[in-house]
């Protein structure tokens, strides 16, 4: 079965200007709702709060349960139903300076309790981070994030010349760039299942680069009398198979996860799904073009292909 | 060539056999012969699948500190007693700091002395005479300082690790984290409100005497008396949970401590029926607690766990034998519990929580049905994609999908590895990288194939191309799943864990074990065209 023709010749280089306009739109979208919503909204893990996940066995709204935190003084509390509305499932998540965090998880399902009736909840999950673990989660993981990239770069640059490291990392930059700004407009709080689908989107943006990098560094010796971006073009068309399949059946995999894997890795297999989507078109619109305009940059007509 | 095949066909089928036998003991309860000569190891499921608590907890090192330097204090004030040097006061004005006040400067080279042999540890930082005495300032030792701080939180979990093991959890992980910090996993755990009591529960026990002479009602308008202080007795009522605190007055020298205990029990009290612990001291204890009853005989003794007091018993008459009781309308499990946090002896210096996670059993189930549907589901899809786009080489590859998850999941169970729900989700990922590799090769092949090469240089070229796109993009995420692995914390770890195996894996059995299949029915059969 062929899915594109061989020999198929898309211009893609030629419309390099309208995804120059969709990438900067994407970005500067995700950038105000960051900066409107005062910076990325971290979840519990990063920014230390109590998260409770309660099943109601009777019908319960969100509003009830708004309504039962503001009487207890709970202020910045945020009350999100998950799974069917059938199941009566939320998540309950305030972030608070109170130094007994445990103490007042405690307080809540009483209040719950006398509210809602004692038997009629069960309180499926419930995390407490307190602000200096928080703190130094938040630390650890942009070690990690900040670590593995730099480790990716040196790899990219010991095995491929320098403008397609440089094409993968502004590849990468954009693709985490523009997840995170829909994260913010879909208000998906930042824990450490995100960060670890963040660093995935990292190393699948990565891969989807070198794949292309790969086949147009293959094709440069043969193809002298080419321009560059002729052989990008022709290179990124006899990828296009290869990047539509595996592109394709991961989004797939994904989709499976997003809507039966529950409630603990929506938020991971959400941010996957986006980035994945967003991964596999940067490879081809952003990493290429960062290679053509530093070769057009930099490289002296000599060593440009013409 | 043939034979270059048979014998990698031979190592290959080992190292998946070898996986086999690794992954059994997970899915199979084995017999006991394999267990004495085959490996047993199983892979375990993380808190946030079967349900658990997670904790976090900080020793507040700084009190350990200070609890020394107030001991030092009475140790110094009792000194001065017996060697009779007339004092003003000791008192602790800084956590690491004592003022002292000799009165009579005649004294002051026998107490100079007295500082300098038993009490090294304090260092003179200031001395200076005014007209009332010498007064000295006297600072613990920094690197004394540091060692209190060491041992308490060594202590701290040593304790810990003894009362969890006496309240009976099924493989519980307890780990100094950092200077200060402990981790504590208990999977499975059926109540974790009542973990966390024990647990968190400093269990200073003290006895201390009532002062009946003097005036409770004065000192709870603020009017303490010097050497008094006022303690709590909580009452719970049972039926409506109300909780009702009597206060008590009572003398601030601790007479006796919990480090004299050598057993605790629960015992019932015959009459109401109720539970009690019974105490049991060692040598110098029951010598402590006799002398105690014989001087206080008719007056109120209160035990005080915690600042709490418990009871405050008449002393009828002096007691020899070392034992003791503690009774308080408990109900069985507080009293088991009290009786294990006395038995494991008292926390150096109290303990916070800094982070707690919990997931309930009914929860961890549904994860585990949730994301083993969502996985199955997506393989699923993967494999039948695979099949329809690809034919038959769509089933050499599906076949060698199989296999990674099956290495995976073997050198998981070597290890000892703990399956978590991100974990899940790097196996996913590994799914995705697997179908990748296998896609570029196939690709590949067949671009060969349509520049008219014949099947076996096309397989050759293929290979041998795709070879080096799929290391560089395996080895790059293995990079990045190192670091997280090094870095990262909870579900990160276990997420980059599962992958970086994931990933190893796939690059043999997504190059080396199809590779052996189609040169089978390339060089063995000889076919001439390929179902790809």
């Amino acid at each position: 079965m062929e899915l594109i023709k061989p020999n198929t010749k898309f211009d893609f280089i030629g419309k390099i200007r309208y995804a120059l306009i969709l990438s900067w739109v994407l970005i500067i979208i995700g950038v105000i709702s960051m900066i409107a919503k005062g910076g990325p909204r971290y979840g519990i893990d990063f920014k230390g709060g109590t998260l409770l996940q309660i099943k109601f066995a009777k019908q319960v709204t969100a509003g009830d349960l708004r309504g039962a935190l503001k009487d207890m003084g709970v202020e910045n509390g945020s009350v999100q139903g998950v799974g069917a509305e059938s199941d009566h499932e939320f998540l309950v998540n305030f972030e608070t300076e109170q130094a007994d965090l445990e103490e007042f998880s405690q307080k809540v399902s009483e209040n719950f309790a006398k509210k809602f009736g004692k038997d009629s909840f069960d309180i499926r999950r419930a995390e407490i981070v307190g602000p200096k673990v928080g703190k130094d989660l938040r630390e650890k993981a942009l070690l990690a994030v900040g670590l593995s990239c730099i480790g990716m770069l040196i790899y990219i640059w010991f095995r491929f010349e320098f403008r397609f490291g440089l094409g993968a990392i502004v590849a990468l930059i954009h693709d985490v760039l523009i997840t995170m700004g829909i994260l913010s407009l879909t208000d998906t709080p930042i824990d450490l299942s995100v960060v670890a689908a963040l660093l995935t989107i990292v190393g699948y943006s990565v891969n989807d680069t070198i794949v292309v990098c790969d086949r147009i560094r293959e094709n440069m010796p043969k193809m002298t009398k080419q321009k560059l971006t002729d052989i990008i073009n022709i290179s990124v068309n006899q990828t296009l198979s290869r990047t539509i399949l595996t592109g394709g059946s991961a989004i797939m995999a994904l989709i499976a996860l997003y809507v039966f894997g529950g409630v603990v890795i929506h938020d991971f297999a959400f941010t996957m799904l986006i980035g994945t989507l967003i991964g596999t078109y940067s490879s081809i619109y952003v990493a290429c073009p960062v290679v053509i305009f530093w070769g057009n940059l930099f490289v002296t007509g000599k060593q440009r292909r013409r | 060539m043939l034979k270059n095949m048979k014998w990698r066909a031979i190592l290959y089928a080992v190292i998946n056999l070898v996986a086999v036998v690794y992954l059994l003991p997970t899915f199979v309860k084995m017999p006991t012969w394999w267990e004495d000569y085959l490996p047993s190891e199983k892979i375990s499921l993380g808190l946030d699948l079967q349900g658990g608590m997670h904790l976090i907890l900080g020793v507040e090192t700084e009190k350990a500190v200070e609890n020394t330097v107030e001991r030092y204090g009475t140790d110094l004030e009792e000194m001065f007693f017996n060697e009779r040097i007339p004092f003003d006061h000791v008192k602790k004005i800084a956590k690491d700091r004592l003022e002292v006040q000799i009165v009579d400067p005649a004294a002051r080279d026998k107490a100079g002395k007295l500082l300098e042999d038993k009490f090294s540890v304090m260092k003179k930082v200031k001395v200076e005479e005014t007209k009332d005495g010498i007064i000295y300032i006297l600072e613990l030792d920094k690197r004394e300082a540091e060692q209190i701080k060491k041992s308490a939180t060594e202590q701290a979990l040593e304790t810990i690790r003894n009362r969890i093991d006496q309240f009976g959890v099924a493989e519980p992980t307890i780990q100094q984290q950092g200077d200060d910090r402990i981790l504590i996993q208990l999977p499975g755990i059926k109540d974790p409100k009542r973990a966390l009591d024990l647990i968190g529960k400093t269990a200073l026990l003290e006895f201390k005497i009532l002062d009946e002479e003097g005036n409770l009602d004065d000192a709870l308008k603020g009017n303490v008396p010097l050497d008094d202080q006022v303690l709590y007795q909580r009452e719970v009522n049972r039926e409506t949970g109300e909780v009702k605190k009597v206060p008590f007055l009572l003398k601030k020298k601790t007479l006796l401590t919990g480090d004299r205990l050598v057993n605790a029990q629960v015992r019932i009290e015959s009459q109401f029926n109720e539970p009690y612990v019974s105490l049991e001291f060692d040598a110098r204890g029951a010598a402590m607690f006799e002398k105690i009853t014989e001087k206080y005989v008719n007056k109120r003794l209160a035990i005080v766990l915690d600042n709490n007091v418990y009871s405050a018993p008449v002393i009828k008459e002096k007691i020899s034998g070392g034992n003791a009781q503690i009774s308080g309308r408990f109900t069985p499990e507080e009293a088991r519990d009290l009786a294990i946090v006395l038995r494991a002896g008292s926390l150096p210096a109290p303990v916070t929580i800094l982070e707690k996670r919990t997931v309930g059993p009914s929860l961890g189930q549904d994860s585990i049905d949730k994301g083993l549907l969502a996985m199955i589901i997506g393989s699923i899809a993967t494999f039948l994609f695979m099949l329809v786009y690809y034919r038959l080489s769509g089933l050499v590859a599906n076949f060698a999908l199989v296999l990674n998850i099956l290495l995976l999941l073997a050198v998981l169970a070597g290890f000892r590895g703990t399956l978590t729900l991100p974990g899940l989700a790097g196996i996913v990922l590994t799914i995705g990288m697997a179908v990748d590799a296998n896609v570029l090769i196939n690709e590949r092949i067949k671009e060969e194939m349509r520049s008219g090469k014949t099947l076996k240089a096309s397989i050759d070229a293929g290979y041998t191309r795709a070879f080096l796109t799929i290391m560089d993009s395996n080895l790059t995420t293995i990079i990045a799943a190192i670091f997280l692995f090094q870095f990262g914390t909870g579900p990160v770890k276990g997420f980059a864990l599962t992958l970086t195996i994931g990933l190893l894996a796939n690059i043999f059995t997504a190059v080396a074990i199809t590779r052996l299949i189609f040169d089978y029915f390339v060089v063995e059969r000889r076919i001439k065209t390929l179902s790809i």
